[in-house]
């Protein structure tokens, strides 16, 4: 295998996503049933991963926070690659005072340190799952307006694009065939590296009290949760961390693999 | 180079303004009028409500209140918090320095750390080291920070179950006490963004070391220690600078959540509680004067840059 970086990282997100749909299926617990007398069971074989201080199974818990972890960030990626990305990609394509007002509204966006940010969204928006999504698409939006403008910005002046033009293609004509398909690999590479810096900042929202609100399953609530049983039973803290950790780790190999399989000029040196 | 410097100052500027107009509009967003929020109870008379407001200034344009705002705001004034009562800045005031010290820390540490291990994996020059410095510094990015501090956290209490880990003394009043309880927060923090600073260090330095003027000091017959540390080091350090920076936001986004896990009174737990009390004049001041530091905290890394690459001088 040519990049087993890659494969791993694809075969963790598949895994995992895979995991998440099936989650009602899989889980052989109710993510809140409480079975009080088996309270902070060390991982068994009925317990498989323990269980926290209201008896409830943690293997349940997580896949059931897998689903909200993804389901978030895949949201919030959407709404920054929707506005982001079509603010790059016009910006490039249109030129003049759009894209110099539009540009320099992104690098006040971009300002902002990320937690901070989502923090303020959140504060107007009140928190929960639809609050942190919003949040973090809002915080990521400069970036795909940063990524997608610079390459739009080349193949602006290519012959081709050229060509479309002088036969009479319309903007919308061009940017769908002739743009969108060349700025794919792009879209690909950053959506797989923000979908995992959007798992952490979800993840650190809802471990804040931010995120997705009780009684939807969260991780990264849930690892707040079991801090106060740590001493008694680690293992629900353990187990959550490591499934948010799976997750972000699985889009970063993967981002990271694509970036090097298909931009050759982007290869990282490092 | 004057010319880069105020170019660079200018561009930051239009930034700040617009960071401190957005941050102005983030209330005008939130659902429901300031003044109800204030008085809070539902059944207040209209003549009441007109009247906060008009002492608020809700009754002005948007224009005017934002240049009200600004201008108080730039004299140190953001209100006071809904609360206590207390001026936001003094709330602010006495919470920052611990959100700072942990930065500052865990910047240092990271330094301190990544740049000989950059330097280290740059000499050993095989794949192989090319491969770990990599995945260790994708694990080091995708690790989250609150994870590792709980896992900590668990791991010193169990092996030192009389030490206290969590909560704050002042280093004023004790340093000691507070390096002491600094320690883990501090490793929690800085620790994953080692090893992607050490890449950028070893990247720079791979190519430097490609360089006609290393050749020439080995030429010379320079200890190979001497031709890294004297001549391969400062010019692989120009990266770095912009990394490092790029870094400390990170970091101090980073420690808001890691306070939460230490039991730290910095900023970051006074915003969380502040949105449970919506309170929004303390979030409004927390934001503004963060970013404001984070965008102060660019422009000197732009300097350093302009300072040690008289390439960036013509830009």
């Amino acid at each position: 295998m040519k990049s087993p970086l890659l494969w791993l990282g694809a075969a963790l997100v598949a895994v995992q996503a895979l995991a998440a749909l099936s989650a009602p299926w899989l889980a052989p617990f109710d993510p809140n049933a409480q079975d009080i007398l088996a309270r902070l069971a060390r991982p068994g074989l009925r317990h498989l991963l323990g269980t926290d201080n209201f008896g409830r199974d943690t293997l349940s818990r997580a896949l059931f926070g897998y689903r909200t972890l993804f389901a978030v960030s895949a949201a919030s990626v959407a709404i920054a690659l929707t506005i982001g990305g079509g603010i790059g990609v016009w910006a490039a394509w249109r030129g003049g005072w759009f894209d110099r007002v539009a540009m320099r509204a992104m690098d006040v966006l971009f300002a902002f340190p990320v937690i901070l940010l989502a923090i303020g969204v959140i504060a107007v928006l009140g928190p929960g799952a639809v609050g942190t999504a919003i949040a973090i698409g809002v915080v990521y939006t400069p970036i795909f307006a940063r990524t997608l403008r610079a390459p739009t910005l080349l193949l602006k002046n290519t012959d081709y694009v050229a060509a479309a033009r002088a036969i009479g293609a319309t903007d919308r004509r061009i940017i769908r065939l002739h743009l969108l398909p060349n700025l794919a690999p792009v879209i690909l590479v950053q959506t797989s590296l923000l979908l995992s810096t959007a798992i952490l900042v979800e993840a650190s929202l809802s471990f804040l009290g931010l995120g997705t609100q009780p009684p939807t399953a969260s991780l990264g609530r849930m690892l707040s949760e079991s801090r106060s049983f740590l001493t008694f039973s680690p293992w629900p803290a353990v187990f959550s961390g490591a499934a948010i950790l799976l997750a972000a780790l699985g889009f970063n190999l993967l981002g990271d693999g694509l970036q090097d399989r298909l931009d050759p000029r982007l290869r990282s040196r490092g | 180079m004057l010319r880069a410097i105020l170019a660079r100052a200018a561009e930051l500027g239009v930034v700040a303004l617009g960071v401190s107009i957005l941050t102005f509009l983030m209330i005008h967003l939130v659902p429901g009028d300031a003044a109800q929020l204030i008085l809070g109870a539902e059944d207040v008379s209209p003549e009441m409500l007109a009247e906060t407001r008009r002492q608020l200034g809700l009754d002005q344009p948007l224009v005017v209140q934002y240049a009200l705002w600004i201008g108080r705001a730039l004299r140190g004034d953001f209100g006071v918090s809904v609360s206590t009562g207390q001026p936001v800045i003094g709330e602010i005031a006495g919470r920052v320095g611990v959100t700072a010290e942990l930065t500052v820390l865990a910047l240092a540490v990271a330094i301190l750390l990544a740049v000989p291990a950059g330097c280290l994996m740059a000499t050993l020059r095989s794949s192989v080291s090319d491969y770990v410095v990599r995945v260790l510094s994708i694990i080091g990015i995708t690790i989250p920070s609150f994870w590792l501090g709980t896992l900590l956290l668990y791991g010193a209490s169990a092996a030192m179950p009389g030490m206290r880990l969590v909560g704050y003394v002042a280093f004023a009043e004790a340093p000691l006490a507070n390096l002491q309880r600094m320690i883990l927060p501090t490793i929690a923090l800085a620790l994953p963004v080692v090893a992607s600073l050490a890449r950028v260090v070893r990247a720079a330095m791979l190519e430097t070391l490609g360089q006609e003027f290393i050749r020439v000091a080995r030429a010379k017959g320079l200890g190979e220690p001497r031709v890294i540390f004297r001549h391969a080091l400062r010019n692989a350090l120009i990266p770095f600078i912009t990394s490092a920076g790029i870094a400390a936001g990170y970091l101090f986004g980073g420690s808001v959540v890691v306070e939460q896990v230490f039991a730290l009174p910095g900023l970051g737990r006074l915003m969380v509680g502040a949105i449970a009390e919506r309170n929004y004049p303390l979030i409004q001041a927390s934001i503004l004067l963060a970013t404001f530091t984070f965008v102060a905290v660019n422009f000197v890394v732009d300097l350093l840059y302009i300072a040690a690459d008289p390439r960036a001088r013509d830009a």
